[in-house]
């Protein structure tokens, strides 16, 4: 331990100059000088004192789109852990014993996971075309792919005791799911769907940003006509939508863990 | 009757082992004997490698997998662990005993039948723990626990009753208590083949013991007949205070 300090503290150094030179590199890149962020203050004060005074009018207009995309979240989020199902029992090693499934539950899952959620939007748009559809499909694979990844690792960490005490009573090998897994890992898969569906709340209010639906190509477009006082509506309504359900989410995972 | 883990580990040698409808049957030995697996090849839960397993005329070895879904079905099992859903009511552990015989679909949507819910009733009534039905499994004590494994492989309605262990992790008292739970099971003609460690336990609630060492059975017979000496034949070694339970009193 004590010979293997200096060494570690050696690491740690070029760990260190090593992400410092990478920063320089990527600045430089860029053109992300300080200086350049100093220039852009006025035209963002130019921003926030056009947004002023916020234009309350266009708050009718906005409830439509707004719930759409809570639509949008839901039916994903419920889409997603319904599919997610077959996956979870399929990618954990103690309710899949055959090898080859197993590994290519995981490696699905896995897969799933790299693509990020707008990528998925923006690719199922140019697929399904622009709309709310398209969005709906992003966050279903997403969803998947999340609590898929999440609840198999909890089940793998499960009492075996109750699948034995099954499989010993004689269950085959659905009835030792139900009734010695299912209830074991039932609040994990919930807990995590909530936390899936948190995010997707976020995700859909940027998912018209690539034209999957929602409330975000509203304010693209107050955006890019320079409604700034519309745009700040909606970033305020979207503020509130999110940490009104986030509250609310965190609540119920509360009860159930 | 034999069993070879795969790495070569050899856990039953030469197993001939007869049990009688109705027998109270201990199987004593160290950890490592082969106690387990014992237990287990003879529901099938460990796959012999050689030799055969006989219940009521049937070679079990040759059983489809079917067939033997339907054989342990008839063989109740406690574990030392308890082996509970232990964020589940006790009711719906004990119903669990209940779904092997229940139809795939009918226990997937949990359609229990009236009677099976009766029968599940009345397996807590007989161990005395009817009012808990609806505390969580992991509410209760460890006693109480061990109870509703004894409940939930009552309610299976079983011929035979296999228990790993199952006072390994209770103090003495409970111990006994559980022990003459085994007792009435076994006085209402439930043929009882218990793994215990305690040789004290043995010797006062069982009515033959077979010795296991290393996988081989070293002795077989009566349990008023061995003493002492012979346990430390079986154990292969001098015995030792936590090789007794030690009588109700205590602890």
């Amino acid at each position: 331990m004590i010979s293997a300090e200096p060494r570690l503290k050696g690491r740690l150094t070029l760990g260190l100059l090593a992400a410092a030179a990478l920063y320089l590199w990527s600045t430089a890149a860029i053109g992300a000088w300080p200086g350049v962020i100093w220039e852009g203050i006025p035209s963002f004060v130019r921003l926030v004192r056009g947004m002023f005074p916020p234009n309350w009018a266009a708050l009718p207009v906005l409830v439509d789109p707004l719930v759409q995309t809570l639509q949008i979240a839901v039916v994903g989020t419920i889409q997603g852990a319904l599919l997610s199902i077959p996956l979870i029992l399929l990618a954990a090693r103690n309710v899949t014993r055959q090898g080859w499934i197993y590994y290519a539950a995981r490696a699905l899952l896995n897969l799933l996971r790299t693509i990020p959620e707008l990528l998925y939007a923006a690719i199922l748009v140019a697929v399904v075309g622009i709309g709310p559809f398209a969005g709906i499909l992003a966050l279903t694979v997403f969803s998947v792919a999340i609590i898929g990844k999440l609840t198999s690792e909890s089940l793998e960490a499960i009492d075996p005791g109750p699948m034995e005490a099954l499989e010993a009573a004689g269950a085959n090998r659905l009835k030792t799911i139900r009734y010695a897994v299912v209830p074991q890992i039932l609040p994990a898969f919930l807990s995590y769907t909530l936390f899936v569906f948190e995010i997707n709340v976020r995700v859909s209010f940027v998912l018209g940003l690539v034209g999957a639906g929602g409330i975000g190509q509203l304010l693209l477009t107050a955006l890019n006509l320079f409604r700034y006082q519309s745009a700040l509506v909606i970033i305020l309504v979207t503020l509130a939508a999110v940490i009104v359900i986030d509250a609310v989410s965190v609540r119920v995972r509360q009860v159930l863990v | 009757m034999h069993v070879a883990f795969p790495g070569g580990v050899q856990a039953l040698r030469g197993v001939d082992l007869a049990v009688r409808r109705g027998e109270f049957v201990a199987v004593v030995g160290l950890s490592g004997a082969g106690k387990s697996t014992l237990l287990r090849t003879i529901n099938r839960l460990v796959e012999p490698t050689a030799g055969t397993v006989w219940f009521e005329g049937e070679d079990l070895t040759r059983a489809s997998a079917d067939r033997m879904l339907e054989v342990r079905g008839q063989i109740g099992m406690i574990f030392q662990t308890f082996n509970l859903v232990r964020r589940s009511s006790v009711l719906r552990n004990v119903l669990a005993g209940r779904v092997g015989r229940l139809s795939t679909w009918r226990a997937l949507l949990g359609w229990f039948p009236r009677d099976d819910l009766l029968i599940a009733c009345e397996a807590l009534r007989k161990l005395g723990i009817e009012d808990k039905a609806f505390v969580r499994a992991d509410a209760l004590s460890g006693g109480q626990q061990q109870r509703v494994g004894i409940a939930r492989a009552l309610a299976q309605q079983p011929k035979v009753m296999l228990a790993d262990e199952p006072v390994a992790s209770l103090d003495p008292p409970t111990s006994h208590v559980v022990m003459r739970d085994l007792r009435r099971i076994n006085d209402d003609g439930i043929t009882v083949l218990i793994n215990l460690h305690f040789i004290d336990l043995a010797r006062e609630y069982a009515g033959r013991i077979v010795g296991l060492r290393g996988g081989e059975v070293v002795y077989d017979g009566p349990a008023r007949d061995v003493d002492d000496a012979m346990f430390e034949q079986i154990y292969g070694r001098a015995l030792k205070a936590d090789d007794f339970r030690g009588a109700e009193a205590e602890g």
